[in-house]
């Protein structure tokens, strides 16, 4: 991070912004959960925002406030920016969900884009990745590679988007191994990376040799480094300075193309509230190399995966498949519909313990 | 639900780890309260001490060097508060803060190079026979160094506040600054002293973090103990081994709720992990029912001519 965006962001979040902005140029701004270093989550966000600077050079001018915790001090951030003249305003965390949809109500001339939620305006678009599609990828060689078929998950909220990859990624896993055993631990944060390392250690300690990890920091991966005999997939970012072991493979999420895309509709008017959910096949998602410490048959197979789910020949979710209860969800060769899947609050069948409403 | 995947021994060797940073910060902060100085840059210091001592570890491939940069850094960043608060004679919870936001700031700077980066590994110590004893052997005896050095440092805090004329001292400014002064003691320079210290092991502890804890560098890593480590002074009553208390009731609670997690224990998550906070301000509350009082000079600034 260069000194000046530090300063930036510092004056922004002291709201001393000078707010001397021209006329002619969009204003784009980025609220993030995490800081901008965290290696994850926020850092590709950043990434797709710096992608916007180079796109458009002098004709967009981008702000962002970093660390923004989620609640009443994100609806504080975000009316700050709209006032401060920003055009597009993208909020990049669950949590800033009713925040943004109370912000856009009294900016209705600029526009809102909330990722990962489910509410939208008519100045709020929403937008998010099929994560889940790369958690089928990790479940499969999770399954695969583990010897104590004790798989370790770290959860941060317990949210849709959260208990779909850990459904995703179990389904896969059995699939390949059935004796396997999902241990869940929710941390109840995005971002802390001490926290995220002791839930780390514990479910190491309680016998996983694969940890999965939907938290925004590396620290996982040094917890299971520093562990030995454990592997691990990068979260948001490609983690690749952790391979070729633990880090495995990545989940990776690429948004630069859908912030250009946003960003030129605001400038030529034709934006509109819309839904995007994008995965493998539309290049949202990317699956980070699969390192060599992961047999070759085995990778052959995940690849292969990856190509059916690309071209829209497999769906991750697609039955028979019951729910925890042993209820039926998806009768054999159905696929899960959208709106399900939005709203996933229930477990699948063979997953132990229950989810925190 | 499987009680038995939980190893205690791993469990408690494992709380006295993630305690440890906490103690570093808390009892610096308890010996600059004690003296009068309300320093809420304890985030900010524990920051810049966690990035100096990564990067000092990574370039000299020595831990303890690391550790000694981490004071340093700390104490350096607190010299900056001793500056404004008492040589300027700024409000200090201003000034605190403002040495949060800057030391967030300095260490993602300072910080740039080192993402992903590993750090040299601090050895634990060898202490022969005694690591084979059962139980007490793997809990108390396989440790790095700097752990010790916390438990040392509340102990030398305690000796030097109650037995010690230099804590004595120490307490009188903190209690009456001008009383102090009227008995010829430099209060500012005490106060600079203790704000100091307080800087080093704040230091210290946030490099326990990146360079033991975690171990790597991420920015903003250390997510609001600093915080933590303030209340926990003020429920400990000022009292070193009560916070000693604090922080293992704290580190194994926040523990225990992750083993039990695991573990798949059929509690509420919710109100697993938010018993840490609730069960620690119980306890030392329940334990504060002495009327222990604050220092009294606590948070205001001292001038001669007051």
């Amino acid at each position: 991070m260069k000194l000046s965006t530090i300063l930036t962001s510092a004056t922004l979040a002291l709201g001393l912004a000078t707010g001397a902005v021209a006329q002619d140029k969009t204003k784009v701004g980025f609220v993030y959960v995490g800081p901008v270093g965290d290696g994850g989550w926020t850092y590709e966000h950043d990434q797709g925002r710096l992608a916007v600077e180079e796109e458009f050079g002098d004709k967009v001018e981008t702000v962002y406030v970093e660390n923004v915790a989620e609640g009443p001090d994100s609806e504080r951030v975000m009316t700050q920016m709209a006032l401060d003249g920003a055009d597009l305003i993208f909020t990049t965390s669950f949590g800033y969900m009713d925040p943004t949809i109370n912000v856009a109500k009294k900016f209705p001339d600029v526009k809102f884009e909330h990722a990962t939620g489910y509410k939208r305006a008519d100045n709020v678009s929403t937008y998010s990745a099929r994560f889940y599609e790369g958690r089928a990828i990790q479940g499969l060689i999770a399954g695969h590679m583990t010897e104590s078929n004790i798989i370790g998950y770290i959860g941060s909220f317990p949210i849709p988007e959260v208990i779909r990859g850990i459904n995703s990624a179990f389904i896969h896993a059995r699939k390949v191994n059935p004796d396997v055993q999902f241990k869940i631990v929710w941390a109840y944060t995005w971002f802390d990376p001490a926290k995220e390392a002791d839930a780390a250690k514990v479910l190491i300690e309680q016998g996983a040799d694969v940890v999965l990890q939907h938290t925004d920091s590396t620290a996982p991966q040094a917890a299971a480094q520093e562990a030995g005999n454990v592997i691990t997939f990068g979260q948001a970012s490609d983690m690749a300075q952790y391979g070729p072991k633990p880090r495995v493979s990545s989940i990776i999420d690429d948004w630069a193309p859908y912030y250009i895309e946003r960003t030129r509709a605001v400038m030529d008017g034709t934006w509109e509230s819309t839904d995007t959910w994008d995965g493998i096949g539309a290049g949202m998602v990317g699956i980070g190399e699969i390192s060599d410490a992961v047999p070759a048959d085995v990778k052959a197979e995940a690849l292969e995966l990856k190509e059916k789910i690309a071209s829209g020949e497999y769906h991750p979710f697609t039955g028979p498949l019951n729910k925890q209860d042993g209820s039926e969800w998806l009768a054999d060769g159905e696929v899960a519909d959208d709106g399900t899947l939005a709203g996933m609050n229930f477990y699948v069948e063979g997953l132990e313990g229950t989810i925190p409403q | 639900m499987d009680l038995s995947a939980i190893n205690p021994l791993l469990f408690v060797a494992g709380f006295l780890v993630a305690a440890t940073p906490l103690i570093f910060a808390a009892i610096g902060e308890l010996v600059a309260e004690k003296s009068g100085v309300l320093n809420l840059g304890v985030e900010g210091m524990m920051i810049t001490g966690a990035i100096c001592g990564f990067a000092t570890a990574v370039e000299t491939g020595s831990p303890l060097l690391g550790f000694a940069a981490a004071a340093a850094g700390g104490a350096a960043l607190s010299l900056l508060f001793a500056f404004l608060t008492q040589v300027t004679l700024a409000n200090q919870v201003a000034s605190g803060l403002a040495l949060t936001l800057f030391g967030l700031g300095l260490s993602a700077l300072l910080g740039q190079g080192y993402v992903g980066v590993k750090p040299p590994r601090l050895g634990d110590i060898d202490f022969g026979p005694l690591a084979d004893i059962p139980v007490i052997g793997p809990i108390l005896f396989t440790h790095d160094i700097i752990l010790y050095l916390g438990i040392a440092l509340v102990a030398g805090v305690w000796v030097l506040l109650r037995f010690t004329r230099a804590g004595l001292i120490l307490r009188a400014v903190g209690e009456s600054h001008n009383a102090a002064h009227a008995l010829g003691y430099k209060v500012r320079r005490i106060r600079t002293l203790a704000i100091v210290f307080g800087g080093a092991c704040a230091g210290l502890g946030g490099a326990y973090i990146s360079l033991i804890r975690v171990p790597q560098w991420t920015e903003g890593m250390t997510a609001g103990v600093g915080w933590i480590a303030l209340a926990l002074v003020v429920f400990a009553s000022w009292k070193p081994w009560r916070l000693l208390l604090g922080a293992y009731l704290f580190g194994g609670i926040t523990q225990l709720q992750l083993n039990l997690q695991g573990a798949g224990v059929a509690i509420p998550v919710e109100y697993l992990a938010m018993s840490p906070y609730l069960i620690t301000i119980l306890v030392l509350v329940i334990l504060s029912a002495d009327k222990s009082a604050a220092p009294a000079s606590l948070g205001r600034n001292f001038h001669a001519s007051g």
